[in-house]
């Protein structure tokens, strides 16, 4: 096997998201991993890159490149996999790179699978995992055909530095196609400064019934704000009139798949699951201890949550203040 | 100016994975996607008043005219199926390859996407058919204008906004908060059935059957399952202790 | 104690009765206008499509939309929920040589079949009751049969519009003509949102009301036209899943006892239905009389109850719920049909009206020929060389010499004696039926389920606790009924919101959707009604005890596909 992993930066730093699926493909430990970061700053990237389990690192700091833009990048792919034949090239999904596995696809008539959480040799053979129909159901998939192209969904892997030495770097600057930078930038803003909305946050508090009255709203907002996260409603206490519809979460609202969802006095109605089962971690609060939430919680906490969440609110502010 | 826009028609009410084929079942009822739905409406409202000629695009069974008619009675003016039997199972490569050809034909100024299928969970397919194409492509457009001969868009990233600018002709794949799909008014449902719908066999697009379904994808689904239980899933009863519980469980995920 | 008819709902049948608004090249033209693609509708749709085809010159002055079939349901079959044992001689009859039974999609002829009367622990098998009889039936999922009616409807040339609701009749100078459809795109407060649709003007030479159990408009003509019968309609609330088994059930079952009690004063009518659908499914369901009076009681926690039953418990094992729904039926037989049915403009069909027979548990085949026999009536009103009043008086004619208002008359005290209690009734009914109808016992009269006075028992302690795997609560149940409702919609059930507390739990317990809750209780003893109204099955259990289902915004309500 001869992976190729597509690295993402911002800011200056390597995206930990990508650099889990370098490091996951370091893990798989079959052949040679390299890795290819596209952009202003790439080369100043490389040596971290190594770090984490990339045997050889591919840079190209071209002018076409310095916006966060798809299609070049697939140019700089489809050179990169002809020159070093590889055989399987690795994705952690974003926006960015979505449109890059699926403009390679096309390009190269490669297979690609999507929203993988996880991958696997088997007698051989890749094959990776893929949750489908909102997370009821797992499906092994396969590929035919080389070069084979996955894209993981975000956070399925952690970036561990294997502690790798310096690796091979190589310049690349390849020729573009006209479709490829017809694509300008013209304009950027940051995040507006209101907290992230619901669909996009990491995080996002939750209040259910069990809040006991819509002021004992604010305990989900403290939390959430500690946390850096958005605040959920279902849809009984929309109903009640308790918080707005544009937070209901579930199956006549809004669908979400944060890293952490912190369920107050949720009872964990179907209606309400299948707008959020597929979070990352869920940690439900609630004082009945037979709500079907925790069947589908990673962490269960039976007890009063006027009690817990004030202490909890607390304690997460004290911890990322320090 | 012409409009497509691609959509598709996918299964309704609980989803069945047919474990004989481990495709999706799709022999229930279907709708049009949903997502597609913002899409046709962001081609509409960029229509308004003009003579600009508003087309669906689909690929599936026979039965995907139904959702191709709702497009027609939101008020697109034409509909297009590609529809063959050798194209069932077809993957991301296979699909992407059939709708190019199909959309090489109407020769669209602007080509348009929604944002996901509803019943593959995260669909890129607008990327591989503006690479087919030779167009450029933006996506996650939220905010949408056509000047002349350029089309303007505004999109939401992890980052925050951008503000993008392409030559037309492009391709845009539009988000689900770009617009309110209209409902389609009884006039329009009326007058949809007599609003032209073409169906295109695979040789009528002049595509090789080894090109599509099966044969023609570069994936597989080898085997379905039960998701893994939620690991280590914990449960506990607070003694006084569990908002600390809480922050290092937390501190042990790395999530705060 | 309370009786849920003295807190009506604040619900007047004249706001749904308007002149067109529209201006007049606005307004949506069709020939013949049908609200409801249920089986009388439908059944009334392939026949026109039979008669334009044998006089195209007809179809020619209808315009573009000769026949147009209004659907709330998202799409047909999406409303549609029975048992179903159906009789073949209205589809026999409907589509002649053009189809055998075996082209339609049916589970095949009745194979078999028992009767049990249930004891908590026993099931005791007693011959089937003559009018319980089934050799010769087919079974069905109607809300599949639906949606290939529907086809063969489309196919005849009839235009379906699913989600859209008939919310108005137009009535001009006296006559009907046409229905205004309901608004799509409003907030909870009634306001307009962005996509907001205004509902629009059909017009049509004959409007034929094929709306089902609780139909809205149905009601709205009986009263603005003056139709209703001697004995007010009185209802039965089925609650029914269809289930994946392991084994395949090898005959059609009915049971009568438990769960429902014997006693006259609780007035418990009722019976459960176990029919299998093919090898592999099987259909279950509990009918109760919305007569009954112990507020405590719930349909479907007494459906659950019941499948804790050891010998029902054995059908389902090794099995997986697929579906749930509920419905109500009308059961107050030949008595409580209308004086008449039909008025200017306008033809009445189906369960609308009540034609259903309730010792034999049928009612689709009736739809299917009054349906049929509209279509005929409607014909001969389009034709020239009769007046429309004639030709629509016809089909009251057709109706009263039809097999559907003998099959009625003679069964038509049946529901009434059940008032008596279980064993009673059963003497009574069993005479009834043997005699074919000629043991007169006096015309009975039904009282309406909504003047039944309330007890309140602590029933609801013994209702199992939902399993998730045999046994459910209402709100997953809801979930499987594929209901996604906007929540965002106006509200489409009237009540009066603060009644008495054993009012409220009435309606608790008796919907199955869990729409209705006990809320805050005041200061003189009574409490506020919560709602839930994007739960809503639209069975129509609230109008029978004591409010008013209205019908919400097209699209709404359940997604039947196997009911």
């Amino acid at each position: 096997m001869s992976t190729l992993v597509f690295l993402e930066h911002h800011g200056g730093e390597l995206q930990k998201g990508s650099l889990g699926v370098l490091a996951k493909a370091a893990a798989l430990g079959d052949g040679d991993v390299a890795a290819v970061i596209a952009g202003e700053g790439a080369k100043a990237l490389a040596a971290e890159a190594g770090s984490f389990g990339a045997a050889k690192v591919w840079v190209c700091e071209d002018g076409e490149v310095a916006q966060p833009l798809p299609q070049p990048r697939v140019d700089v792919l489809a050179h990169v996999v002809e020159e070093g034949g590889y055989d399987t090239v690795l994705f952690a999904n974003s926006v960015l790179a979505a449109d890059v596995a699926a403009g390679l696809a096309g390009r190269l008539d490669a297979g690609l699978n999507w929203d993988l959480v996880d991958v696997e040799l088997s007698n051989g053979e890749l094959v990776g995992k893929r949750p489908a129909l909102q997370d009821s159901v797992y499906a092994d998939v396969g590929w035919t055909g080389k070069p084979r192209l996955a894209l993981f969904r975000a956070g399925s892997f952690d970036a561990m530095p294997a502690g790798g030495g310096g690796p091979e770097i190589s310049e690349i600057s390849p020729s573009y196609t006209a479709h490829s930078t017809a694509v300008k930038l013209v304009g950027q803003d940051a995040e507006e400064s209101s907290g992230p909305s619901i669909e996009d946050a990491d995080v996002i508090v939750a209040g259910g019934r069990g809040l006991g009255s819509p002021d004992n709203f604010t305990l989900a907002e403290e939390l959430a704000k500690a946390l850096g996260g958005a605040v959920g409603a279902t849809r009984a206490v929309v109903d009640a009139g308790w918080y707005p519809y544009s937070a209901q979460i579930g199956q006549t609202g809004k669908t979400v798949s944060p890293k952490l969802y912190v369920a107050l006095g949720i009872s964990g109605a179907i209606q309400h699951k299948v707008g959020m089962q597929s979070s990352g971690t869920i940690v439900a609060i609630n004082k009945d201890a037979n709500a079907p939430i925790f069947e589908f919680s990673d962490l269960g906490v039976v007890g009063d949550l006027h009690e817990i969440v004030p202490k909890l609110t607390e304690l997460v502010r004290q911890r990322r203040g320090s | 100016m012409r409009i497509a826009v691609c959509v598709k028609h996918v299964p309704e009410g609980p989803s069945h994975i047919d474990p004989s084929t481990k495709r999706l079942d799709r022999s229930g009822e279907g709708a049009l996607n949903h997502f597609d739905a913002n899409a046709v409406e962001e081609a509409l409202r960029l229509k308004g008043d003009s003579d600009t000629e508003v087309v669906a695009v689909s690929l599936g069974p026979q039965r995907a005219l139904d959702s191709l008619r709702k497009a027609l009675a939101m008020g697109a003016d034409r509909a297009v199926l590609v529809s063959d039997d050798a194209a069932a199972g077809s993957d991301l490569v296979a699909t992407s390859r059939l709708l190019a050809a199909a959309l090489q034909k109407e020769d669209a100024d602007l080509v348009l996407f929604g944002q996901q299928a509803s019943d593959a969970d995260g669909a890129v397919l607008w990327a591989a058919v503006a690479e087919r194409l030779g167009r450029p492509v933006v996506s996650q457009a939220m905010e949408l204008a056509v000047d002349g001969s350029a089309v303007r868009v505004k999109r939401q990233t992890e980052f925050g906004y951008d503000t993008l600018e392409s030559p037309l002709p492009a391709v845009v794949a539009v988000s689900d908060a770009i617009n309110e799909p209209r409902y389609p008014s009884l006039k329009g449902i009326m007058g949809a059935k007599k609003k032209p719908q073409d169906v295109l066999s695979l040789a009528e697009l002049g595509v090789d059957a080894a090109q599509a379904g099966e044969q023609g994808s570069r994936t597989t689904v080898l085997a379905l399952g039960e998701p893994p239980a939620r690991a280590d899933a914990r449960k506990l009863e607070d003694d006084g202790n569990a908002a600390q519980a809480i922050v290092d469980f937390l501190a042990e995920k790395r999530l705060v | 104690m309370s009786r849920p008819s003295n807190f009506p709902p604040p619900f007047s049948a004249g706001d749904y009765v308007a002149e067109p608004t529209d201006p007049a090249d606005e307004r949506i033209e069709v020939g013949v206008l049908i609200v409801g693609a249920g089986p009388a509708g439908l059944a009334c749709a392939i026949r026109l499509g039979q008669l334009l085809e044998e006089h195209p010159e007809l179809a020619e002055r209808l315009g573009d939309v000769p026949v147009a079939v209004l659907e709330k349901g998202k799409q047909p079959g999406s409303h549609l929920l029975s048992g179903a044992v159906v009789n073949p001689r209205a589809l026999r009859r409907l589509f002649g040589d053009r189809l055998r039974m075996d082209e339609l999609p049916s589970y095949g002829p009745v194979p078999g079949e028992s009767v049990y009367v249930l004891t908590r622990r026993s099931a005791l098998p007693i011959p089937p009751p003559p009018p319980m009889r089934n050799h010769g039936n087919w079974i069905f999922s109607l809300s599949q049969l639906g949606r290939f009616l529907a086809e063969r409807a489309e196919e005849g040339g009839a235009m379906i519009l699913p989600e859209t609701a008939a919310e108005k009749l137009l009535v001009s100078h006296g006559r009907v003509v046409g229905v205004r459809t309901g608004d799509k795109g409003r907030n909870r407060e009634g306001g307009e949102l962005g996509n907001f649709e205004a509902g629009s003007d059909l017009v049509a030479k004959v409007t034929v009301l094929a709306e089902g159990t609780q139909g809205h408009l149905t009601g709205v003509a009986l009263d603005r036209f003056g139709l209703r019968g001697d004995d007010p309609q009185v209802w039965e609330l089925a609650v029914k899943e269809v289930w994946k088994v392991a084994k395949p059930l090898d005959r059609v079952i009915h049971t009568m006892g438990w769960p429902l009690r014997t006693g006259k004063r609780y007035r418990e009518f009722g019976g459960s239905f176990i029919y299998p659908m093919g090898e592999d499914m099987v259909t279950i369901g509990l009918v109760v009389g919305l007569d009954y009076r112990d507020a405590s009681l719930s349909v479907h926690d007494l459906l659950q109850e019941l499948k804790t039953h050891p010998k029902i418990r054995r059908i389902l094992a090794g099995g997986e719920r697929v579906e749930w729904g509920a419905k109500t039926i009308p059961s107050g037989g030949f008595h409580s049909l209308p004086q008449r049915l039909h008025a200017p403009g306008v033809l009445l069909c189906g369960d609308g009206v009540g034609m259903v027979n309730v010792p034999r548990l049928k009612g689709v085949h009736y739809a299917i020929e009054s349906g049929r026999l509209a279509a005929e009536a409607a014909f001969r009103a389009l034709r020239r060389g009769e007046t429309p009043a004639s030709a629509l008086a016809s089909y009251d004619e057709a109706v009263r010499e039809s097999f559907i208002w003998q099959d009625l008359y003679e069964v038509r005290n049946m529901r009434q004696v059940f008032g008596h209690g279980f064993f009673v009734g059963g003497a009574l009914a069993s005479a009834m039926t043997m005699s074919k109808g000629r043991v007169e016992l006096g015309k009975m009269r039904a009282e309406p389920d909504a003047d039944q006075p309330l007890l309140v028992t602590n029933r609801d302690a013994g209702y199992p606790a939902p399993d998730g795997k045999l046994t459910f609560d209402k709100l997953s149940s809801v979930f499987a009924s594929g209901n996604k409702t906007r929540d965002d919609q106006p509200n489409h059930i009237r009540i009066e919101r603060r009644v008495p507390r054993e009012v409220a739990q009435l309606w608790e317990h008796m919907c199955p959707a869990q729409v209705y809750e006990v809320g805050r209780e005041d200061d003189d003893g009574t409490v506020m009604v919560q709602l839930a109204p994007s739960n809503c099955v639209q069975c129509g259990a609230i109008t029978a005890k004591g409010g008013r289902l209205t019908p919400p915004e097209g699209g709404s309500g359940p997604e039947y596909t196997a009911t």
